[in-house]
């Protein structure tokens, strides 16, 4: 067992080591964190000025489209899944993921599948031009033709992620090292677990929603058409059931992450370690019941809204509970503020930020303002940006000195944190602006009156956009030259199995689970 | 040992998929027969008619919409008609087929307000057939309704509206497949 990895590309071909295939989880994520971005500086600097300056409306569609398409799906889900697989056996002592050989298939069909859904884009129909929601009959009966190959890329996609949360609840559940019990797992891994199962339980159901396009499409079935008898209102119901489940796995990992780093640059245990358990598995259980908040216009009986308006402000009580847990694990800690910890503080404020505005579109007669604004691009980018994709930046500077052996630049850290932090407000902030004042979402074009706010969220995004150059440049400079570091404990204050490894860690580790006193040791749990 | 989970996990995901495809429609379907919403009547009116509420008479209005790019000119003949509850009324909606081609569509009714979808009967309708109209082609469509005398006090209006959809090429794709 004691070998190194092979050479050359063969060895991330053919791999199934779990640190290797998380790191090409975690590359091609960001790959797709930089293609999703382009997109959205096309967008921003067609929303610039008023008026048609850069692109044309239909491109301007696809870009829409593609943007949010390769974020969820391309960067921040894939990104969530690298983190897994380097984190969890390292977590849980066990020599590796449950189902390697799996583990590699479920990575490498990923990229033909993004390949195949951005070649759309140099097709003469054009790329998908309907929304990352890709509601029907937009998305069939007027869909441009490469709609299959959206179809076909979603499918891939949808495999990939049940495999992966496969192997994740598989390696969870069964390759613990012995005194790893439940309530002993690190809550990364706790909400990991708890994902994998939101995404065995939901990703099918997007399958199911793009097969009845295909067949819509294709032979002449009419699920969604309503010529036919069918109901495009129905596609919007299954979507969402899909869909509101999605955001909550796209947050729950980053939650773990959270509750990671705030105790160690607190340097006190996760306050209320059962109560996040607990929560976490309320969210995901709620998250099944409150889909059609996202369809209060569609003319649902006055019941339905009530019911699903309710439903919808109760996730604010186990959300609520999380938020409240990591204030009082930091409540008279001994902060310090390295660049991890910043994204986590940050995620916290902006995170609830975003929760309160979930808030105010749950609201069903207030929502029939808001619906299909920019108050909602502006809610769910700080639930998605300063959510999900600062919790990123967080895991990736608190474990990058673990993985690499190598320190990155803390003040260049600091500079990325600080440029991200405000590009993503001034960007977002003035979004939750134009919305109330009823700029409506998904448009090329906007009324004068929206020019100014416009103008300063593009100015906004390309700071944003420019500071995530900068964190590529010092993730790659501290792998080729980062000032090298050995102590198994980049921080001082960290908890966890993987800080009892050696730095960099051994191609393979626990090939031999850890003693129960390393384990008891090395406790996220408050003893 | 991982075996036995994985199948479970695996038989979990594809039940999921059969509820999305096979279930999920069907619930749908029943969920707004209940609740009266969606695309509503599908077959004439079976039950026998009510007797006829005279004390009473409420205004049925008329509408219609033609999906995305349906060439065809549909209008109601008629915009409203007073009927009082029980009593049977007969209308029609015109259409002509301006194309120089042969097409057929498809009529999809809708009632508002939803706490009147129960109470109206179509008895005979266009919509409930397709219907076939050969290039340059115009015909008066029949419906025959009554308002069921249970009818809400608090409403006095009701909204139908039709919208029409070019099903040719379904259709043909239908016989092509036979
Ligand atoms: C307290 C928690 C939350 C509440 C109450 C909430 C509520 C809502 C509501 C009511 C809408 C629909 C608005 C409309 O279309 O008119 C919405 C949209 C959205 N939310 Fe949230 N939300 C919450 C948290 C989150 C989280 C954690 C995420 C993801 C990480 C998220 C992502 C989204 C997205 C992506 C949309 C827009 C989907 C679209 O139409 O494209 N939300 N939210
Ligand atoms: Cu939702």
């Amino acid at each position: 067992m004691a070998h190194g990895p092979a050479k050359g590309v063969t060895r991330w071909l053919f791999t199934t080591n779990h640190k290797d295939i998380g790191t090409l989880y975690l590359w091609f994520s960001f790959a797709m964190f930089i293609l999703g971005g382009f997109f959205a500086m096309v967008i921003r600097a067609e929303l610039f000025e008023p008026g048609m300056q850069l692109v044309r409306p239909e491109f301007f569609n696809q870009m829409t489209t593609m943007h949010g398409l390769v974020m969820v799906f391309g960067a921040i889900m894939p990104s969530f899944v690298g983190l897994a697989n380097w984190m969890i056996p390292m977590m849980i002592g066990a020599p590796d993921m449950a189902l390697p050989r799996m583990n590699n298939l479920s990575f490498w069909i990923l990229p033909p599948a993004f390949l195949m859904l951005a070649s759309t884009l140099f097709m003469e129909a054009g790329a998908p031009n309907f929304g990352w929601t890709f509601y029907a009959p937009l998305s069939t009966t007027y869909a441009p033709e490469t709609v299959n190959y959206f179809i076909f890329a979603v499918h891939i996609m949808g495999a990939s992620s049940i495999m992966g949360s496969i192997n994740i609840v598989a390696t969870v559940l069964n390759m613990r090292a012995p005194g790893m019990t439940m309530m002993k797992m690190p809550l990364f891994v706790w909400t990991w677990l708890i994902t994998a199962f939101l995404l065995i339980a939901v990703m099918p159901v997007l399958a199911g929603a793009v097969t009845m396009m295909l067949m819509d499409i294709n032979f002449g079935t009419a699920f969604f058409e309503a010529a036919g008898g069918g109901d495009p209102v129905l596609f919007q119901h299954i979507f969402w059931f899909f869909g509101h489940p999605e955001v909550y796995i796209i947050i729950l990992p980053a939650f773990g992450v959270i509750s990671e780093i705030i105790p160690t640059f607190s340097r006190k245990p996760l306050f209320g370690y059962a109560s996040m358990v607990y929560a976490t598995s309320a969210i995901a259980f709620l998250s099944f019941i409150v889909w059609a908040h996202h369809m209060f216009l569609v003319g649902m009986p006055v019941s339905g809204e009530l019911y699903f308006m309710y439903a919808t402000m109760l996730i604010a009580v186990p959300t609520g509970v999380k938020v409240f847990n990591w204030v009082s694990t930091m409540f008279r800690g001994a902060i310090s503020y390295e660049t991890p910890m910043l994204f986590a503080i940050a995620f916290v404020i902006l995170f609830t930020l975003g929760g309160f505005t979930g808030l105010m579109l749950a609201i069903a007669p207030s929502d029939i303002q808001y619906h299909d604004t920019y108050f909602v691009v502006a809610h769910f980018h700080y639930v998605m940006v300063a959510g999900a994709v600062f919790s990123m930046s967080a895991a990736v500077y608190y474990w990058l000195p673990k993985w690499t052996g190598r320190m990155y630049n803390e003040a260049m850290g600091k500079l990325h944190f600080w440029i991200s932090f405000i590009g993503f407000n001034i960007t977002f902030f003035p979004q939750h602006f134009l919305g109330l004042g009823g700029m409506p979402r998904r448009y090329a074009d906007y009324a004068l009156q929206f020019a100014d706010w416009n103008m300063v969220s593009s100015i906004g995004a390309f700071i944003y956009g420019a500071s995530q150059i900068l964190f590529l440049y010092n993730v790659i400079a501290t792998i080729v030259a980062g000032k090298k570091v050995s102590e198994p404990k980049t921080w001082d204050g960290a908890n966890g199995l993987e800080w009892s490894l050696p730095t960099p860690p051994p191609y393979h580790t626990f090939t031999t689970p850890p003693d129960a006193s390393v384990i008891e040791e090395n406790s996220t749990v408050a003893h | 040992m991982h075996k036995a989970l994985v199948a479970k996990l695996l038989g979990g995901a594809i039940v999921m998929f059969a509820f999305a495809v096979f279930a999920m429609p069907p619930l749908y379907r029943l969920a707004c027969d209940v609740l009266g919403i969606g695309p509503q009547q599908y077959s004439a009116y079976e039950e026998a008619a009510a007797a006829v509420d005279e004390s009473r008479t409420v205004k049925v209005q008329f509408m219609s919409t033609n999906q995305g790019a349906m060439p065809w000119v549909f209008e109601p003949a008629q915009f409203e008609v007073e009927v009082h509850p029980g009593e049977r009324a007969e209308v029609a909606y015109y259409a002509k087929n301006t194309t120089s081609r042969d097409m057929v569509a498809q009529a999809i009714p809708s009632v508002v307000p939803i706490s009147a979808v129960d109470y109206l009967h179509k008895i005979e309708c266009f919509c409930f057939e397709r219907q076939p109209l050969g290039a340059g082609e115009e015909t008066d469509m029949k419906l025959v309704f009554f308002v069921d005398p249970e009818l809400p006090k608090s409403v006095g209006t009701l909204t139908l509206s039709y919208s029409v959809f070019d099903i040719t090429d379904r259709v043909a794709s239908e016989v092509s497949l036979n």
